[in-house]
């Protein structure tokens, strides 16, 4: 940030902590005995406390969506195009709540963090959790502000399977959901990417099966081939090709270590840059979370028949390069709600730029986004 | 609320409160916003152009952007009571295809459109030796949106050869009336069509 922010930043941010002595139990069997969520808010809780708004993050985001921690920060939080005065999650009108999902490495209960029973970080005794477990912990966080109903849940790729979660497993505690450039569940493809993803990790020699803390060292090398994998998968074909082309850095090295295309100079760095702030048992519990979601399972593989009772007005948006989460997987959530007759309404977005689309300031986007918030604020008396 | 074309006037008149309502080309979602706030309906639209998606999106009218040309696909079968296309059947590139899937998914369909058989259109193409235009028709012919036209004429012909059973039909004049002078030669004197329509007995 450059001394003071942009006119249509919420600026400087601080982080809020939440601490929930009271087990929470999940999925898997399991339970934690207590945990703690980092969360930031943005805008002001109206005194009805009928304007807030859950925004839920993706695989490798955390609780800052919007402003900066300072002023040295280079860049604002991860949804700064949609959060902000005069923005669709307008903070003029709504009170805007984003935490660190649980498990995450951001400062909520994680891999990292100290297991009361034993005195040391939990690492691979850290409960894999799913996202109706994230949903869970997110309503006590609600309860704990005193949000007895959401004005809306909105998220982007995995956020929006939380919110979709949430009309599901809450229907009385959210007025909207806003699922974007989502799935109703990962296909195949997207969960072999995953677990290429976790076998780079867990073949680091460093991984030592998840309990590196107690080693000093951290499996940065599998991380950062995680995150490259992730990275192409999160860009369309025409974007990367519209960014690097075939570009050499220099000339052609005829060596392996050497950095010959842009386009590997670019992996590499985003690689790099990402193990400096991301655990890497956080990154394998996100993508088990990803192949876990599916509300149909329960439902006998139907999903119309998981959405039935949903009471939620829906808001879907997906984009046209997306590959991760095509347009046609909205689709699928799209005939389910329509099947129930549900309060639903759908926009494909033509963008170039792929599934990460979603973060970026699309004109369209931005619009169709904005004028549904609109009517939301209108509806809540924001 | 905006007042109503009379043409959607008549429409709303035909749909029954509480019922399952499709719009194909839904615009600005007024017809729908009326028959939601009047009629207690549950109603979808589908538009193709993003910035009356948009302004659906901010009346809180029910929107999919989708492209008529591509059909139906996304809802069942007989998922609806009434599909209305109001001033949408001659911009689409299958009209007929496009009304097979409307009685799929609905038993009845409303349907309206400018009648090319109107006399003054008739009178500007005979003597004047140009292509029609008119309020209903504003655009000219390399910018109209306007690609299958048709008179009341050609359309109870394609319901007839289609097996579709036409319910009822009103025609308004220039000053949006419906006069019984219209009757008399309905596809001289009627400037805008308006039909309701149902699946034939031995029909598709």
């Amino acid at each position: 940030m450059v001394r003071s922010p942009p006119a249509d930043s919420v600026g400087l941010v601080t982080q809020h902590k939440a601490v929930f002595e009271e087990p929470l139990p999940l999925d898997c069997g399991r339970e934690l005995p207590g945990y703690e969520l980092v969360y930031e808010t943005y805008g002001e809780l109206n005194r009805e406390r009928t304007n807030a708004i859950l925004v839920c993050h993706a695989l490798s985001g955390n609780h800052h969506a919007a402003g900066y921690h300072s002023e040295h920060d280079r860049k604002p939080g991860w949804w700064e195009t949609c959060i902000g005065p005069g923005k669709p999650l307008d903070t003029n009108r709504f009170f805007i709540v984003c935490s660190n999902n649980l498990g995450g490495c951001h400062g909520s209960t994680g891999p990292a963090s100290i297991n009361p029973e034993t005195g040391a970080p939990y690492g691979d005794q850290f409960p894999v959790v799913t996202v109706r477990d994230w949903v869970r912990s997110q309503a006590r966080l609600a309860d704990r502000l005193g949000i007895r109903q959401w004005a809306a849940v909105a998220g982007g790729s995995l956020g929006g399977m939380q919110a979709l979660q949430w009309a599901i497993d809450f229907p009385g505690r959210l007025r909207h959901a806003v699922v974007i450039a989502a799935a109703p569940r990962l296909s195949a493809q997207n969960i072999g990417f995953n677990e290429v993803a976790r076998q780079a990790i867990m073949s680091d020699p460093e991984f030592h099966g998840g309990r590196y803390y107690d080693y000093g060292v951290s499996p940065r090398r599998g991380l950062a081939v995680a995150r490259m994998l992730g990275h192409i998968t999160y860009l369309s074909e025409d974007a990367m090709r519209a960014k690097f082309g075939r570009d050499l850095r220099g000339g052609m090295s005829y060596d392996y270590e050497e950095v010959d295309f842009e386009v590997e100079s670019y992996l590499r760095y985003q690689g790099q840059r990402f193990v400096q702030g991301f655990d890497a048992n956080t990154y394998l519990l996100m993508t088990k979370a990803l192949d876990y979601f599916d509300p149909a399972a329960e439902h006998g593989d139907d999903f119309s028949a998981a959405v039935a009772g949903i009471q939620c007005s829906t808001l879907l948006l997906s984009f046209s390069s997306d590959w991760r989460f095509p347009p046609s997987r909205s689709r699928e959530i799209l005939r389910a709600l329509l099947e129930r007759e549900k309060t639903v309404s759908y926009i494909e977005v033509e963008a170039t730029q792929g599934h990460d689309a979603f973060l970026m300031p699309i004109q369209r986007y931005l619009e169709g986004f904005a004028a549904y918030m609109g009517n939301v604020a209108r509806e809540v008396g924001a | 609320m905006n007042p109503l074309r009379r043409e959607l006037e008549i429409v709303a008149d035909w749909i029954e409160p509480g019922s399952r309502v499709l719009d194909l080309g839904c615009g600005d979602g007024a017809l729908l916003e009326y028959l939601v706030e009047r009629k207690g309906v549950t109603a979808y639209g589908l538009e193709i152009d993003p910035r009356k998606v948009n302004r659906c999106l901010e009346r809180g009218v029910n929107v999919v952007r989708a492209d008529l040309d591509e059909g139906l696909g996304d809802f069942h079968c007989d998922s609806f009571d009434h599909v209305i296309m109001s001033q949408t059947i001659q911009a689409v590139r299958y009209p007929d295809k496009l009304i097979e899937d409307l009685l799929r998914v609905s038993h009845h369909g409303i349907v309206t459109f400018p009648n090319m058989g109107y006399w003054r259109l008739r009178v500007q193409l005979l003597l004047g030796g140009s292509m029609p235009r008119s309020p209903a028709l504003p655009n000219a012919w390399y910018n109209s949106p306007n690609i299958h036209l048709c008179t009341v004429r050609d359309f109870e012909q394609l319901c007839a050869s289609m097996g579709v059973e036409i319910v009822e039909r009103r025609l308004l004049d220039r000053a949006h009336r419906s006069t019984p002078l219209i009757d008399l030669a309905p596809n001289l004197l009627g400037e805008v069509a308006i039909y309701r329509f149902v699946r034939g007995t031995q029909s598709l």
